[in-house]
């Protein structure tokens, strides 16, 4: 990813996303997109721009900036045979909207006693990187991975960008998609879709037999660039990309502890009840005695995301905190 | 553009044209939903009667520790959901609160499904998962029991959205209380439905206490019609106890709405005779206030009515008793003998898929 040579046509994580939304408005006319920004504005973060123009504000609409009643609404439409496709600016603010997302969109199927199915998609930005500070920059998807109900995903690749979205409208019950904000400018090829894009499946992005480096949306780049760097020193690491966080691909995580009896888990979120620390138990649930080191964990550190360049970097997992994670496990 | 009206609707609505005994010849068996026939004032008090003497089993046989949980009662306020309920069409949308059992029981959620809800079995209309709270019926598009209080408006919106987007003349009604207007999603719904035009009822069972806290000990502005006005929307008070004065309101909010004139605002002026759940010691009202409410019990005020007008003998009140007694005690039975839900089921309807696995 990232590469900066010009021969193949370049797609953007962005436009990935865009054409994954465009392609879902033209085949469903029961599918609307509706956040804050996304109409005129073109999308807080440039994903949406022009879809207005192509669909109109029925199906491109703006909200105020209430998240709880536009999140809400969502799900009310949704409830009533519409394929609504709700965008939050961040993960933050989303937080206005978690009395909707657990006490509705997660819980009316079974409260109803499978009555009421919600086949809504939210989508949103989290983690930090772009000196947004404390407001802006949390990875808590973690939290929502915590709810029963409902399906979470983090696309870090450029196909997962493209392809994720219409199977998760597909979906009779909430999905939410979380896009790392550093990956919208992130550029490539985009390989054309392959059955690997589901949403029930992890990825091995790079096999290897040392050590297992299990991670998600932004942090993958990172793993990959750590797992490079312990390729030049001869430790072959195995780079696991969970893409969806509820419900956790045991099976991909034990069979690749089972190949390399070592794990590093990379996770942007505060390691104290994390998504790192459910990986974590599981891996010594399910796969204690193929361990021959500790599980290690690389998260971030816990403090509210500064706003300072250099203080940010060093609350970040990086490259550096993945290689000296998987020296202290193999060494 | 924006009408408020916060005056009480007259005392005397509509002079009553329906001639002696017409109501009871033109009876249908069962709760209705829609617009009532001559039979209006009859189906009116078996409906509101209904849902009181279900309450008072419901509080036998909480006592007998037969049904648990929270347990809201409506006792006081069954004008509110009859009032509205005669109004709407099958084909519209009901969203509910958690002190729901009269509008489900007038919206013709059978007494034998919430029941058997309420003990938890299978067959009651949530399949036992949901119980008071939580009353749902898909089929009656009745999005029911939200327990977070005013959580049901943005779904409501929602549903609404939904129906204007489809080209449906449908309308969505939420109900919620007073303690509604202290929580944000209230005034985010009602900017959101009043921007986008949305054919939403907004029914405010103002009971005058937020659980245990008075109106005035949770609101700066108690002239909670004026407020909603504020965003744009047609908003009147209403007497909530004249079940009579209900229903016209709804009538005319109702065909407001379905001209596409946007959401429109009911305060409805009511009372609960009980406390807020069965766990509550009511210790926070006088004894007076709670009596002279009960002077204005919306059943009483519709029977004397009746009576003046020759409508209604003690025969007729006689037989409507009888009918819900028999109604109830099957509701009782049969919820006694239903099964229930193995305990392999309990991971069912977390998602639509096949129950998720949690190693």
């Amino acid at each position: 990813m990232g590469d900066d040579e010009n021969r193949e046509p370049k797609t953007t994580y962005r436009e990935a996303m865009r054409e994954a939304l465009r392609e879902a408005l033209r085949a469903d006319e029961r599918v609307f997109l509706m956040g804050e920004d996304v109409g005129r504005y073109g999308g807080c973060f440039g994903v949406s721009l022009g879809l207005l123009e192509e669909f109109g504000p029925e199906r491109v609409r703006d909200t105020p900036l209430s998240e709880s009643a536009f999140v809400g609404a969502g799900i009310g439409a949704a409830l009533a045979g519409m394929r609504p496709i709700v965008e939050i600016m961040t993960v933050n603010f989303s937080l206005l909207a978690l009395d909707q997302i657990l006490n509705n969109a997660a819980t009316l199927l079974h409260m109803s006693g499978g009555q009421l199915p919600v086949p809504l998609v939210i989508r949103m930005t989290t983690g930090a990187g772009r000196q947004l500070a404390a407001q802006h920059s949390h990875s808590l998807e973690g939290w929502y991975a915590h709810i029963p109900g409902i399906r979470v995903l983090a696309p870090a690749t450029l196909e997962d960008a493209r392809h994720m979205l219409a199977p998760a409208l597909a979906d009779r019950d909430p999905v939410l998609i979380f896009e790392h904000g550093s990956l919208y400018n992130v550029s490539g090829e985009l390989l054309p879709p392959t059955a690997s894009v589901d949403l029930d499946h992890a990825a091995i992005r790079r096999p290897g037999t040392d050590i297992s480096l299990i991670t998600y949306g932004g942090s993958l780049s990172k793993a990959l660039g750590a797992a490079d760097e312990l390729a030049a020193e001869g430790i072959s690491a195995e780079v696991i990309d969970l893409r969806t966080l509820r419900p956790l691909d045991d099976a991909a995580v034990t069979a690749s502890v089972a190949r390399t009896h070592r794990a590093v888990v990379i996770d942007e979120a505060w390691r104290t009840g994390s998504l790192a620390a459910e990986v974590s138990a599981r891996i010594a649930e399910g796969s204690f005695y193929e361990l021959d080191a500790p599980v290690e964990r690389v998260c971030s550190a816990e403090v509210p995301m500064p706003y300072a360049r250099r203080l940010e970097e060093a609350a970040l997992p990086q490259t550096a905190d993945i290689v000296a994670a998987a020296h202290r496990a193999v060494d | 553009m924006s009408v408020a009206r916060t005056t009480r609707t007259r005392k005397d609505p509509a002079s009553p044209k329906s001639g002696k005994g017409t109501a009871a010849k033109r009876r249908k068996s069962g709760p209705r939903v829609g617009p009532p026939g001559t039979g209006r004032r009859t189906d009116q008090l078996e409906a509101m009667l209904r849902i009181r003497r279900f309450e008072e089993r419901c509080v036998e046989l909480y006592s007998a520790a037969k049904i648990r949980g929270f347990v809201h009662l409506y006792i006081g306020e069954e004008a509110v959901a009859v009032g509205v309920n005669q109004v709407l069409t099958p084909e519209d949308a009901v969203v509910s609160t958690y002190r729901e059992h009269g509008h489900a029981l007038a919206r013709g959620i059978t007494a034998e499904a919430v029941m058997a809800e309420m003990y938890g079995r299978t067959t009651g209309c949530s399949g036992g998962r949901g119980g008071s709270m939580h009353l749902f019926d898909a089929s009656r598009r009745f999005y029911g029991g939200n327990a977070i209080v005013a959580g049901g408006l943005p779904l409501a919106a929602g549903l609404a959205l939904a129906d204007r987007m489809r080209g449906q003349a449908n309308v969505t009604c939420c109900f919620f209380g007073d303690g509604a207007f202290a929580e944000g999603e209230f005034h985010e719904t009602a900017n959101l439905a009043a921007l986008w035009k949305l054919p939403l009822l907004l029914v405010c069972e103002n009971n005058l206490y937020a659980m245990g806290t008075a109106l005035e000990r949770h609101e700066a502005q108690t002239d909670l019609a004026m407020r909603a006005a504020s965003y744009g929307m047609v908003s009147w008070a209403v007497d909530g106890m004249d079940v009579e004065a209900v229903e016209q309101a709804t009538r005319r909010a109702v065909e407001g709405i379905r001209a596409g004139t946007g959401p429109h605002f009911l305060e409805l002026r009511t009372y609960r005779f009980r406390a807020h759940s069965m766990y509550d010691p009511d210790r926070y009202r006088e004894k007076g206030e709670i009596e002279q409410w009960k002077s204005r019990d919306p059943v009483s005020l519709l029977m004397d009515r009746m009576r003046d007008s020759g409508e209604l003998d003690d025969e007729e009140v006689a037989r409507i008793e009888q009918r819900i007694t028999d109604e109830i005690d099957h509701a009782v039975e049969t919820a006694e003998q239903a099964p229930e839900e193995p305990v392999e089921h309990l991971l069912h309807h977390v998602t639509s898929g096949p129950a998720e696995v949690v190693s």
